[in-house]
């Protein structure tokens, strides 16, 4: 690895006058596992490198039934894997957290760092969509706090401004009689990057289906709502004919590209497929 | 205040197989490239150094972690467990390394170290794994050479046998 500068602030005011100082020249890194890759790979040739592992509470997680599930910028990826809570309200999220790399990948990565990332495939962003979450920075003006839905501009590209850092993840309590699901096709089982990547997110309101969220990734340059599919659930009973034209409306607002993964069409197709089969997931575990 | 530590070597502890060691090391290295050079412990394997083989698993604190994606700088204070270190007295070796030699579970031997460790802490999250629980593992854990049945028939057998001999798995 070519030479950097190291710091390790132990509280957030520090940490916001470091990046002041070194701007753009400076990298955050949190679990390191992108970071470290890409600075091995020459991808990037950061002269300074902002450890945020000391900061004081940073790591903490909280989930529960009545608050909602708070994942600080610190909390690994294996350990939303393992939570018992979390595989109980968020079963998406545990889901597509277990489909990331592997155990040692996930023991050091964070799911903050996934979310700045903001690898169109990312198996983590469907799903924290899909539950309306939010993201907590702060910088040098202060707090900020946005839907996730709006945070991703592009591939690699986020609203995070220069000189700002995120502090947590921020999922509302999920309503009674909520479902959700999140599948992941890929090429094999581990160690792989989505293909496409379907998150849903909706609760059981009698017979019919209400707040339906349906998040693709893989498919556009950022995670997407299928919309038009949301709405054709919103109210009605999810029988086969109705998932049947959500996934086929999902498919339609999928925007893919083919690269060495997969082609355009096949991804579409796999919209199509994984839309219809999350969808009945999600309706299923809301009984 | 926040110490710059620059891109000069700095003084960290590591607790190394349970041996507290004062190395002097630049903030760029990997924990990797300190075990095998300083430290002086080769069984730790260089891959592909970016996460994706699994041949560099140590265990940090008790968590396995690929020790190429670790500065070597962050493991100041903390307790490294390597190859070197698992078995429980110098003329004795751990359980899965017996399976290992036994069954035919290591053929180049290039990966072995990295799976033993990484099946040494799945046995100790979970003392009796599926064979679908030890394949999902074992992801980050590549074999070029054994098509991955016996390393899993291995670590099976282990797990049978530390249960029957009801010894603790440190």
């Amino acid at each position: 690895m070519h030479p950097f500068a190291y710091f390790e602030p132990t509280t957030l005011d520090e940490t916001v006058a470091l990046l002041a100082r070194h701007g753009r020249t400076a990298d955050l890194m949190a679990g390191g596992t992108d970071l470290l890759v890409e600075i091995k790979e020459q991808i990037r040739r950061p002269a300074a490198v902002i450890n945020l592992k000391k900061i004081p509470g940073l790591a903490d997680l909280t989930c529960d039934a009545a608050t909602g599930l708070r994942i600080g910028a610190l909390v690994t990826v294996r350990t939303i894997e393992t939570s018992a809570e979390v595989q109980k309200l968020y079963p998406a999220l545990a889901q597509a957290a277990r489909d990331i790399g592997s155990i040692q990948i996930r023991t050091r990565a964070t799911i903050a760092g996934n979310v700045c990332r903001a690898s169109p495939s990312a198996d983590t962003l469907p799903p924290l969509i899909a539950y309306g979450g939010r993201i907590e920075m702060v910088g040098p003006s202060g707090p900020r706090s946005i839907a996730l839905e709006s945070f991703f501009t592009g591939p690699g590209k986020t609203a995070l401004a220069d000189g700002e850092i995120v502090t947590a993840l921020v999922l509302p309590p999920q309503p009674e009689q909520a479902g959700s699901d999140y599948i992941k096709h890929g090429r094999r089982k581990a160690m792989e990057l989505a293909t496409v990547g379907v998150a849903v997110a909706l609760r059981r309101d009698g017979g019919v289906c209400r707040d339906v969220r349906i998040v693709l990734g893989a498919v556009a340059p950022t995670p997407i709502r299928a919309r038009a599919a949301e709405v054709l659930l919103e109210g009605s009973t999810p029988d086969e004919t109705t998932i049947a034209a959500a996934g086929c409306a999902a498919r339609g607002e999928s925007r893919p590209i083919s690269n060495v993964r997969a082609s355009a069409d096949y991804r579409r197709a796999m919209v199509d497929v994984l839309t219809r089969r999350a969808v009945a997931a999600a309706w299923e575990r809301t009984r | 205040m926040t110490a710059p530590i620059t891109t000069v070597a700095m003084p960290v502890t590591i607790t190394i197989n349970g041996e507290a060691r004062d190395l002097a090391v630049a903030p760029f290295r990997t924990l990797l490239d300190v075990l095998r050079n300083e430290a002086g412990l080769t069984g730790t394997k260089k891959g592909c150094d970016v996460g994706d083989c699994g041949a560099c698993t140590v265990l940090l604190d008790g968590e396995p972690v690929n020790a190429c994606l670790v500065l070597a700088v962050e493991v100041d204070g903390r307790a490294v467990t390597t190859i070197e270190g698992i078995a429980p007295e110098p003329d004795r070796l751990h359980p899965l390394q017996e399976s290992f030699m036994a069954l035919g579970a290591s053929q180049c031997g290039f990966c072995t170290p990295g799976i033993i460790v990484m099946a040494k802490a799945l046995l100790d999250r979970n003392p009796d794994p599926t064979e679908d629980e030890i394949r999902f593992g074992l992801a980050g854990n590549i074999c070029r050479c054994t098509g991955y049945t016996k390393i899993v028939e291995a670590i099976r057998a282990t797990a049978r046998q530390m249960a029957a001999a009801g010894q603790p798995r440190e």
